[in-house]
């Protein structure tokens, strides 16, 4: 590693460590965040649920968990978006600019410290879930690698993210902006509901969206009821597609992301 | 003596959308700060002067012209010239959510010490800045004098010999101000070369060796706070008549008491003119203007303000034409 690139890992990893240590300063955050999602298991596994029945049957709960870390974990772009227009706003960002630091680190030490907020966010709804009767049922390795694969995305969410934070001018939009473009993923999707129940027109953007690949992708490696739409790719290989979709949100999103920093009040 | 700062025709346009009215913030700036020296750049808000500093200081690329700060290009060789500088003000911030010590390990790592060095320097800097009681405590609990100088430690980590302050002292009560003059002035004692920024002639009158006014993004004069004062014209007297219709004539007879021309604002029944005899002359306005019948509400003698300056060097107010400064 040369020393340029030494310097870059270990200024992302202080950007790290100053993220993270913001977390428990504002509990509300990370608390609302919580709410928000157990919110969502609530109402959907004791109000709608019932009224939703499954194609081959299978306990509704069960169903309902892994789109509920899946939406959660979509959500991740908003946390980002915010964090980054806050630091722009209050001035943080010229100061890292005026240091003699690597400039790529502010953004992968937000990316890196937002991932690991999620982790913690998703251990607690899992518990939240194992509470509500949501089980895993496809033994450790499927289980470890269901984690990995929602962390990986929390991680390109971030990038979406920081672009999205870059383009917008205050918090209060970064915030709307972020609600208004993930809701619709979350509800045209497999999350709440089976989705050959949604209206044909609807179904093809249901069966291709990556908050549905990435729930079938856990549903199937946790080993919970897993309807889909559909005999097209994404159902039969919901693991690919959703590393595919990564693969393309990154690289798309990470390059936007870097040019908009590099480019902000130039 | 070399030069610290230099700048050439600088000059940054911005546009607020496509196809919008451009502005142009800065229109051709030439600056040169000898080593050791203090340069305030004083203007109102909008003339420009955060915009020189951002410059300066590698945050903002200039559209024309060109600068070099300790000797390196601020374009081309930006991170020896963030190497070789602090920068505090309005808009380098501090992270409210940390505490004071963890703001300044922070930087002190991102500044590129190990671990050992930025906690030594972190707990040296607060000593220093006597924040050692608060270094544990968020920036959120900060009074605003605080914060100041907990921002102006932020700039020290690097231990650099050349600083930016912009607007130090901006919302600072006045016993803070005093404490951050004091403070200002120690590090420009050790050999610290300042460009400083300001809205108050009093404030670049007690630091700055050299004082540059700043309007609609050019350097409209330059030189010593006594050279400029000069071209002001010293105190000020301040007259507030009773009686709005003897306006003129109160005019008039100001006009024969004090040098050169006298403003007036009819709305406030105020009017300013240049002193030239202190507390003797408020005494024989008084008596005229009590001979001549025209009944005064207030007056008063006073230092020129930025506001005196503009006026004078320009002909218009610091409210009139300034640009919202949107950097």
């Amino acid at each position: 590693m040369s020393a340029q690139q030494s310097g870059a890992v270990s200024d992302a990893m202080v950007i790290t460590w100053r993220n993270l240590k913001r977390i428990p300063r504002i509990p509300e955050l990370a608390i609302f965040a919580i709410l928000q999602s157990i919110m969502f298991v609530l109402l959907f596994a004791f109000v709608f649920g019932g009224a939703i029945p499954l194609p081959d049957g299978g306990d509704y709960k069960e169903f309902l968990m892994p789109g509920i870390f899946a939406q959660t974990i979509a959500f991740a772009s908003a946390t980002t978006a915010i964090g980054m227009t806050d630091d722009m706003g209050k001035g943080l960002i010229d100061r890292f600019r005026s240091l003699p630091m690597s400039r790529s680190a502010v953004l992968s030490g937000r990316t890196v410290a937002d991932t690991i907020y999620q982790a913690g966010i998703l251990v607690v709804l899992m518990l939240a879930g194992l509470v509500v009767g949501w089980r895993v049922n496809n033994g450790l390795a499927a289980f470890l690698f269901a984690v990995v694969l929602l962390l990986a995305f929390a991680h390109v969410m971030a990038w979406l993210g920081i672009w999205i934070g870059l383009s917008v001018p205050n918090t209060e939009t970064a915030q709307q902006l972020t609600f208004v473009t993930i809701f619709p993923l979350t509800f045209i999707s497999n999350v709440f509901v089976p989705p050959a129940s949604l209206p044909p027109i609807l179904q093809p953007i249901a069966e291709w969206n990556p908050v549905s690949t990435l729930t079938a992708a856990t549903r199937e490696l946790f080993g919970n009821p897993n309807p889909y739409v559909g005999d097209g790719i994404p159902g039969q290989y919901p693991i690919l597609v959703t590393v595919g979709w990564m693969v393309v949100l990154l690289a798309i999103f990470a390059p936007l992301a870097i040019r908009k920093y590099r480019n902000t009040s130039q | 003596m070399t030069n610290a700062i230099e700048a050439e025709g600088l000059v940054k346009v911005y546009r607020a959308r496509r196809g919008s009215a451009e502005v142009r913030a800065l229109d051709g700036v030439d600056l040169d700060v000898p080593q050791g020296t203090v340069l305030g750049l004083l203007g109102p808000n909008g003339a420009g002067k955060t915009t020189t500093v951002r410059i300066l200081t590698t945050l903002l690329r200039p559209d024309a012209g060109r600068a070099t700060v300790a000797g390196y290009d601020v374009v081309k060789q930006s991170n020896e010239v963030r190497q070789s500088i602090g920068l505090s003000g309005q808009y380098a911030a501090v992270d409210e959510n940390l505490t004071g010590w963890e703001n300044l390990y922070m930087f002190g790592r991102l500044y590129g010490m190990p671990k050992a060095e930025a906690k030594s320097r972190a707990d040296e800097l607060l000593e220093q800045f006597t924040l050692s009681d608060a270094g544990g405590r968020t920036i959120k609990t900060y009074s605003g004098g605080m914060r100041r100088r907990l921002d102006l430690a932020a700039a020290l980590i690097g231990k650099p010999n050349l600083l930016f302050l912009d607007e130090p002292t901006t919302g600072l009560d006045p016993r803070s101000r005093l404490g951050m003059w004091d403070v200002i002035r120690g590090l420009v004692r050790e050999g610290t070369t300042l460009l400083l920024t300001t809205q108050y002639l009093e404030e670049a009158d007690e630091l700055a060796d050299t004082i540059a006014v700043v309007d609609t993004g050019k350097i409209i004069a330059q030189g010593t706070a006594d050279e400029l004062k000069a071209q002001v014209g010293g105190e000020r007297i301040e007259v507030v008549v009773k009686d709005r219709a003897l306006l003129p004539q109160a005019r008039e007879l100001l006009a024969v008491q004090a040098q050169g021309d006298v403003d007036f604002d009819e709305h406030t029944r105020r009017l300013t003119a240049a002193s030239t005899g202190g507390a003797q002359q408020l005494v024989s306005i008084v008596q005229a203007m009590g001979d001549a019948g025209i009944g005064i509400d207030d007056i008063t003698l006073r230092r020129p303000t930025l506001d005196d300056v503009f006026l004078t060097l320009t002909g218009h107010h610091t409210a009139d034409e300034s640009v919202e400064e949107n950097a």
